[in-house]
């Protein structure tokens, strides 16, 4: 029998390399996108591994639309990556230094 | 659970938003170039419609509906009716910025209702699932915005870090939310606050999933230190865009902590009080430092914004009825501010031109004295000086403080506004005291904004004056 502490674990680390992958990469900003659609999915794991625990509908369903507005940030997000590359003609990271943030 | 019509009537002003969304989407497929002026009065005509609507289902007690993922209360009321004014006054200052440049689409009209549909519903939400929807709603419209401007490299490279750190935010703030459900077995506030009640600080899942959700409140602030995306935004963005995203936006992210932190975890204020006091103390001291050194006056205001959120989570962290309504006072007036400078930077930009540095407002009294005095009016309210709101707002939530006997973190806030008075007073010493660029045109505005620029800067005075209805109907939602 797997715990649901065994879940949260599983979702704790996708999350943690999700963040990892956001401030680490250097180099390419689709991998970007794809760390921020992993931290949403680790989310969803721990939605759904409480939700079983629980005997709670309420979480799987709050997972659909985490998917789904998920599946509209990766549209906005590809969208903006294709104004950017247009005028770059990039999409390294590191050459995203007009604005000094 | 059967469906009841009566449920659709506390979010009529939502409904007229997003029938005039989708009107306006459909019609600019049919209208010419020259007739899309008619977007920008269908959009006022639909947030007018939507502000009549907020005052005729609005009043009495508190309703809960949609099986309890909405609620309609005194602050919905109020922030509604702020968020809906806030929005028509960037509407009539973007509109000529973006005739100018041959970005009168409809496109810009229908992001800009979206993002204030996403606002309006995270200020009626109930539930943290309610609350999340309509946070991507107004952010998903809101990246897009910034994104606007489809040749310049600079506002994509703002779009690309805001989206970026946007989605970040949002995903520590979900991961918060999965902790809490585990731990109290609900995504409505009620249940959750009943909850939380019980197990009180024991359940470390509950304390874990709070550090989530602040960082999360956070990020959508652009408290320090998660600020990083600020600056860029504001610097690279197109200034429509950023008008939009920086005034009423700010008002949706006090509802999100408000409802958050006070209608679900109030019980655990003791331990979400520390962070944001952290957040505080650091947005209040970088945002202003930083902001001295600027020499673009969108970045400064940028650092600015920074600033004042700081003081709005002062209000937030006193934890008492009079510190909400305090707060809630600060993002009002900041909001109304805040759309009052960049519209200004709107007025003095024209074809080919954007008002960008400081020294673009040089001799504005020579140029145009009316708008140099809104201006001047608007600098000063930022600062705090009275007899404008900025002091009243500053005053209510040095008081709010002090009554928890926190007098360190009133003197830390004291200190640091003194320093952001500086940066405020150069731009009225640049507008009053140095001569226009030799070259510079003579400004030509409509008659709309310049009555819209007069009614906002006004506004300042007259609520610095007589604060007293804004503030009981601020006390009245605690």
């Amino acid at each position: 029998m797997i715990a649901l502490s065994d879940y949260l674990i599983l979702g704790g680390l996708l999350f943690a390399i999700a963040v990892a992958g956001i401030f680490l990469n250097r180099k390419n900003l689709i991998l970007l996108l794809m760390c921020v659609e992993l931290m949403l999915l680790a989310v969803n794991m721990n939605f759904v591994a409480f939700s079983h625990f629980l005997g709670d509908m309420t979480g799987q369903v709050f997972v659909f639309f985490i998917l789904t507005v998920a599946a509209a940030e990766a549209a906005i997000g590809l969208a903006i990556l294709v104004v950017l590359f247009r005028n770059r003609r990039t999409i390294n990271v590191e050459d995203l230094d007009a604005l000094k943030g | 659970m059967t469906f009841d019509a009566a449920n659709l009537l506390p979010i009529l002003p939502e409904i007229a938003i997003l029938v005039t969304a989708s009107v306006v989407l459909i019609l600019d497929l049919y209208l010419k170039d020259q007739d899309k002026g008619l977007n920008h009065s269908l959009t006022l005509l639909g947030l007018v419609i939507a502000i009549a609507l907020t005052g005729l289902v609005g009043g009495g007690e508190a309703q809960v509906f949609f099986d309890g993922n909405l609620i309609r209360d005194a602050m919905t009321d109020l922030l509604r009716g702020a968020i809906l004014i806030v929005s028509i006054l960037t509407f009539v200052y973007a509109r000529p910025w973006l005739q100018d440049r041959g970005m009168l689409v409809g496109e810009f009209y229908v992001l800009g209702l979206l993002a204030v549909l996403g606002m309006l519903i995270m200020v009626s939400a109930n539930g943290f699932l309610t609350l999340y929807l309509g946070l991507e709603l107004q952010a998903l419209a809101l990246y897009a915005l910034v994104a606007f401007d489809r040749d310049s490299s600079k506002g994509a490279e703002a779009a690309m870090k805001y989206f970026v750190l946007g989605a970040l935010g949002s995903g520590l703030l979900l991961y918060g939310v999965s902790m809490i459900y585990g731990a109290t077995g609900s995504i409505e506030f009620a249940p959750v606050a009943a909850a939380v009640a019980e197990q009180g600080m024991s359940n470390k899942v509950l304390v874990f999933g709070i550090a989530f959700l602040v960082i999360g409140i956070g990020f959508k602030f652009g408290a320090v230190p998660f600020h990083m995306w600020v600056p860029d935004v504001y610097e690279g963005g197109p200034t429509p865009a950023v008008l939009i995203l920086s005034s009423a936006p700010k008002i949706a992210a006090f509802a999100l902590a408000v409802r958050m932190l006070v209608d679900g975890l109030h019980t655990l204020h003791p331990d979400w009080q520390g962070m944001l006091i952290i957040l505080a103390v650091l947005s209040m001291g970088l945002g202003n430092l930083v902001a001295i050194a600027q020499s673009n006056i969108k970045r400064m205001l940028a650092y600015s914004t920074i600033s004042h959120v700081g003081f709005i989570f002062l209000g937030l962290l006193a934890g008492s009825a009079q510190g909400y309504a305090a707060a809630m006072f600060y993002t009002i007036v900041y909001a109304v501010m805040s759309a009052g400078a960049f519209g200004i930077l709107l007025i003095l930009s024209r074809q080919g031109f954007d008002a960008e540095r400081l020294e673009d407002l040089k001799g504005l009294n020579d140029r145009d004295s009316w708008y140099a005095a809104m201006m001047a009016l608007i600098m000063f309210s930022m600062a705090g000086v009275p007899p404008t709101v900025g002091f009243m707002a500053k005053l209510l939530v040095l008081e709010a403080v002090v009554r928890i006997d926190m007098v360190w973190l009133a003197l830390v806030a004291v200190f640091f506004s003194i320093i952001g008075a500086f940066y405020y007073l150069r731009v009225i010493k640049f507008i009053y005291f140095d001569k226009p660029a030799e070259d510079t045109p003579a400004l030509v505005t409509s008659s709309g904004v310049r009555f819209a620029m007069s009614l906002n800067g006004l506004a300042l005075l007259a609520l610095g004056l007589f604060p007293a209805a804004l503030l009981s109907v601020c006390q009245a939602a605690f």
